[in-house]
């Protein structure tokens, strides 16, 4: 089991009332939508490094094997960058692999098969053949993991035409997204992230598609719009909460989707509220947070009443240490910070 | 000098006849549409930076024909020959050469990426090694569909430094895979010798230490290679796992583009004018009897002549065409 369990295991969520649904634990829902999927279509499969071990990727892939077969789930060389390519050759050819990763640093190794063909060979060859194809990862946050482990690199991956990401919140969002994620005939990064993996959900039992590229609102508000996707937007609303109480009313959009992302409902808070706050996991400079603020500026700049900011990691590699993680890491209090700022009347 | 090293074409052995004197054919016509490419480069027609597979005709064909059109193959850059030896389409791989709509690629994919599912053409990399893996993955699909499909990707020896065939070779043994791996080794990364690239090292025993059948042929022997590749293709077929071919060829033009860059110092003139000796396709052509050589040529050239015709009357993509599957529906 990673190292970092004493972190996660120390985040405290509101637990969801059971009235509303059956509750799951984030890993659990993930773990029924590729049971559902591998149920659903026998061209789906699944392969990751440790997909079949004890540890099960934080329980994702729990008997998962041991129902749909050793054919169908399996551990993998540690090579990643062919096994990258392999699910990608597959995919041209039928299949629907679900490429597994414990972390999203290991993608790096990959990167080459990743943008240099999976990205594009539907392109390139016309159309004609398909890469219905899914990687995942869980972005790693704190408690040493340090600069090779915790890494999380979806503004890397924003501008490379013809891959699909996405960023559950939420133990619901995590099973719906990634049965569309799974459906899709592109290749779909899903980035959980591991700050999530200890909270529960209302998860309905059946199959559910959420569609990919539309956000959803978490919360109404009239006078500031937080945008941003995964723990983010866990932070996000805790920081709406606390903003609140001090008199300014938010707005939070998880985008669910970075890429494509919903203009279309970023757009809509914008002309309302007139005030942005994007924030990510990762890295602010050529990131989600920069191709948002770059949005606003571009196209919603008439409507905005006060300037962009950002909350997301500096440009600094990720630390190792404890107190240094403190100054680097999003928290509500700088997004508290930063809202306040924005909003100079209180 | 890299020397030749292997035995010579002398007789036909057990082949037939009318089976080598098609593959005569398909070598002469490979041999015909290079050196068409190559005459018309310089009009600057084919906006496309361009392979010349002339003097390798041989692994392509040879392989090709232990292949069935519902078995794939996958290539690198040089893809003219593995293309054409599959089956593909002459017209569709002209147009996309000329950057018209029409092009096997529509006009996305260049001389590098030229494809045709239609008998099995499946992929391409311009990145040295890149459709190694994609191929592997290929031959994983086929595997678990139970399609009795398989699959045989071409590589230059540049692409054995890559670690990813590696890891493939590793992934092919340990799963059985159906898979080919073809191995061209004409001794130069565009003008870098293998010498200051690889320790000295048979490809073959290092590919067999993966735990894979493994064998080098002369790769100017058409016959050679046929016989090689059609085993390992039986072999894949029957559930008994990849081969890795090693066949020692010569290009006999540069790199990339038009014309011979020998001159420039990298390798001895005298080094290809000792290949050139070895010819696979006249080699051939001086053991078959009954051939109608000037027929086969008319064919050729009339067949050809057509093929530039259509491209160059082929309509150019579009602005719209441009923005067209960036990503699959659905």
């Amino acid at each position: 089991m990673p190292w970092d369990e004493g972190l996660v295991n120390s985040l405290v969520y509101d637990a969801p009332s059971a009235a509303e649904g059956r509750v799951l634990a984030y890993p659990k829902a993930v773990n029924e939508a590729l049971d559902i999927a591998l149920g659903r279509d026998e061209r789906v499969f699944v392969m990751g490094q440790g997909v079949d071990d004890p540890s099960a990727m934080f329980g994702c892939t729990r008997g998962l094997k041991e129902k749909h077969g050793a054919a169908r789930v399996f551990d993998t060389p540690v090579a990643e960058e062919s096994m990258m390519g392999v699910a990608t050759g597959a995919a041209m050819n039928g299949m629907r692999p679900v490429y597994m990763h414990n972390r999203p640093d290991f993608i790096l190794l990959a990167m080459n098969q990743l943008v240099n063909h999976a990205s594009k060979m539907h392109y390139m060859d016309n159309g004609k053949t398909t890469v219905p194809m899914v990687v995942w990862a869980a972005i790693g946050r704190g408690w040493g993991s340090g600069a090779q482990h915790s890494q999380a690199i979806q503004g890397l991956l924003l501008g490379v035409p013809g891959l699909k990401i996405v960023m559950p919140s939420t133990p619901h969002d995590a099973k719906g997204l990634l049965l569309s994620a799974i459906a899709d005939n592109n290749p779909v990064l899903v980035f959980e992230h591991r700050c999530l993996m200890k909270k529960d959900g209302v998860v309905p039992e059946a199959h559910y598609a959420i569609p990919l590229g539309k956000g959803v609102y978490r919360r109404r508000g009239a006078q500031l719009t937080i945008a941003g996707a995964s723990h983010a937007i866990e932070l996000a609303q805790q920081a709406a909460t606390k903003a609140a109480a001090q008199g300014i009313d938010c707005e939070v959009i998880d985008l669910r989707t970075v890429k494509p992302l919903d203009e279309a409902i970023l757009e809509e808070s914008v002309a309302k509220t007139g005030r942005l706050l994007v924030v990510d996991t990762s890295w602010m400079m050529g990131g989600v947070c920069a191709e948002i603020g770059c949005l606003a500026a571009e196209k919603w700049f008439r409507h905005l009443k006060a300037p962009v900011r950002r909350i997301g990691l500096p440009d600094v590699p990720s630390p190792a240490g404890y107190a240094l993680e403190q100054h680097y890491y999003p928290s509500v209090d700088r997004m508290v910070a930063a809202i306040r700022e924005m909003c100079p009347w209180t | 000098m890299h020397s030749y090293q292997g035995k010579g074409l002398s007789s036909l052995g057990r082949h037939e006849a009318a089976f080598c004197a098609e593959l005569f054919r398909r070598m002469l016509r490979i041999r015909r549409i290079e050196e068409e490419i190559e005459r018309r480069y310089h009009q600057d027609q084919m906006k496309t930076p361009i392979h010349l597979v002339i003097g390798q005709e041989a692994t392509a064909v040879g392989c090709g024909a232990a292949l069935r059109p519902t078995d794939l193959a996958y290539s690198s850059h040089r893809t003219h020959g593995v293309y054409l030896a599959k089956g593909g389409d002459l017209r569709a791989m002209l147009s996309e050469m000329h950057c018209r709509a029409n092009g096997c690629a529509g006009s996305r994919g260049g001389s590098m990426h030229l494809i045709d599912f239609s008998v099995g053409m499946a992929g391409t990399s311009a990145i040295v090694a890149g459709s190694v893996p994609l191929a592997t993955g290929a031959a994983l699909a086929a595997q678990m569909q139970n399609a009795g499909r398989v699959v045989a990707v071409f590589f230059g020896e540049a692409a054995t430094e890559e670690g990813v065939v590696s890891e493939c070779l590793n992934f092919a043994a340990l799963k059985k895979l159906p898979i080919v791996f073809f191995c061209e080794n004409n001794f130069y990364s565009v003008q870098s010798p293998i010498e200051p690239r690889q320790a000295p090292r048979e490809l073959d025993r290092w590919a067999a230490a993966h735990a894979m059948s493994a064998v080098r042929v002369d790769g100017m022997n058409v016959l050679e290679v046929y016989d090689a590749a059609r085993q390992a293709v039986e072999r894949a077929r029957k559930g008994e796992g990849p081969t890795f071919i090693e066949a020692r060829v010569y290009r006999y033009r540069a790199h990339g583009g038009a014309g011979d860059d020998s001159k420039t110092g990298y390798r001895p003139v005298a080094e290809r004018e000792a290949w050139e000796k070895l010819d696979p396709v006249e080699g051939l052509f001086k053991l078959l009897k009954e051939v109608d050589r000037k027929v086969i040529e008319s064919d050729i050239s009339r067949e050809i002549e057509e093929a530039f015709d259509h491209a160059l009357r082929s309509p150019d993509p579009t602005e719209e065409d441009l923005y067209r599957h960036v990503y699959a529906v659905g």
